[in-house]
């Protein structure tokens, strides 16, 4: 069990699904209690890393006239902190700490996990995606509801539960639309998990799917074998639309993180 | 009936949802452009919205895409 990466230097590939498997790197934790240092562990401290270095270094030394890397910093700072005063107003801008990081992690885990396996590397250190297990998508929107709602009671007390009855909805109504308001806010933490987790893990799938098929076509022999540039061009195609998807879906969770916010807010329209 | 048999059948019919959402985004960008030649000097500013509404609309296929996945890998 220790360190099993470490004698088998290299471990090919099977199926698609491969990729997503959770190896230990470290071992820890009593019986039951599984507390290892996990491929995921390890990808969501690079993810880390590299958001704190990026900002760090666009913050490094300011200056009037910015520089390219003050200015990718400005860019973001800008773009999220917009997002957020045009859904929650001026009073919501106190959650923007939150939001900003949010925003970043789920952008450097999906980004991140884009990058091609470095050839013969041990399977721990493989390329892998933290957002496509259901299990950190679904603590990161548990954490976004449990703003909303000790957010939405310490600022509006019970009156957050008008939450449920929308104002101007006659006496009659209300017995059908608070339960499928209830309804509809208990499923948006699951919503905002299955939604980043569903898009981050059938793109990898995907992608893995097409250089399967180059790699089976390559190995026909023959004219067959020239046929195989075509999955690789729609490979390449696919690429571009996963590096738009691991943006939006970071923007979507970061948008909709607000929306919930703003409901908290302002729970009375 | 074969399990293995079951399982593909399975897969197929949880590909369904993808049909779903080819309709749906052909609505929204279409839509979308409709109104963008209408009035081009609002569009730019609905950009996000469409965005959103494409991701959130990409995602019931891409659910019915992870079932059937799921079900023929594992």
């Amino acid at each position: 069990m220790t360190a099993d990466f470490m004698i088998k230097p290299f471990v090919a590939f099977a199926g698609p699904l491969d990729q997503f498997e959770i190896v230990p790197i470290f071992p820890f934790g009593a019986e039951g209690l599984d507390l290892a240092f996990t491929n995921s562990s390890l990808w969501m401290m690079i993810s880390v890393i590299v958001a704190c270095l990026f900002m760090f270094y666009a913050t490094r030394s300011p200056q009037l006239v910015p520089g390219r890397m003050q200015a990718a910093g400005e860019m973001l700072y800008q773009f999220v902190s917009d997002m957020l005063r045009g859904v929650t107003g001026n009073d919501g801008m106190k959650f923007f700490p939150y939001i900003f990081t949010l925003f970043l992690f789920i952008l450097m885990c999906n980004m991140l996990g884009l990058w091609p396996t470095i050839p013969g590397l041990p399977h721990a250190l493989h390329t892998f995606t933290p957002t496509s297990h259901i299990i950190v998508t679904l603590a990161l929107a548990l954490l976004t509801i449990s703003i909303v709602i000790i957010t939405g009671f310490a600022q509006n007390g019970l009156g957050f539960l008008k939450l449920f009855a929308p104002s101007g909805v006659p006496l009659p109504m209300l017995f059908l639309i608070v339960p499928i308001e209830i309804v509809s806010f208990l499923s948006r933490p699951l919503s905002l998990a299955i939604r980043l987790f569903a898009n981050m893990f059938a793109g990898h799938l995907i992608l893995k799917l097409f250089a399967g098929f180059v790699v089976s076509l390559a190995g026909v022999g023959g004219i067959i074998t020239g046929l195989a540039i075509f999955p690789l061009l729609g490979n390449v195609a696919i690429f571009l639309l996963e590096i738009l998807v691991a943006f939006l879906q970071a923007y979507i969770f970061a948008i909709l993180s607000c929306m919930y916010l703003a409901d908290a807010l302002h729970p009375d329209h | 009936m074969d399990v293995e048999a079951a399982k593909m059948i399975g897969a197929g019919i949880a590909a369904l949802p993808l049909a779903g959402a080819g309709v749906g985004l052909g609505l929204i960008f279409g839509n979308f452009l409709a109104g963008a030649f209408r009035n081009p000097s609002a569009a730019s500013a609905n950009q996000g919205t469409m965005f959103l509404a494409f991701a959130l609309t990409e995602f019931t296929g891409i659910l019915g895409f992870v079932i059937a996945m799921i079900i023929l890998f594992s």
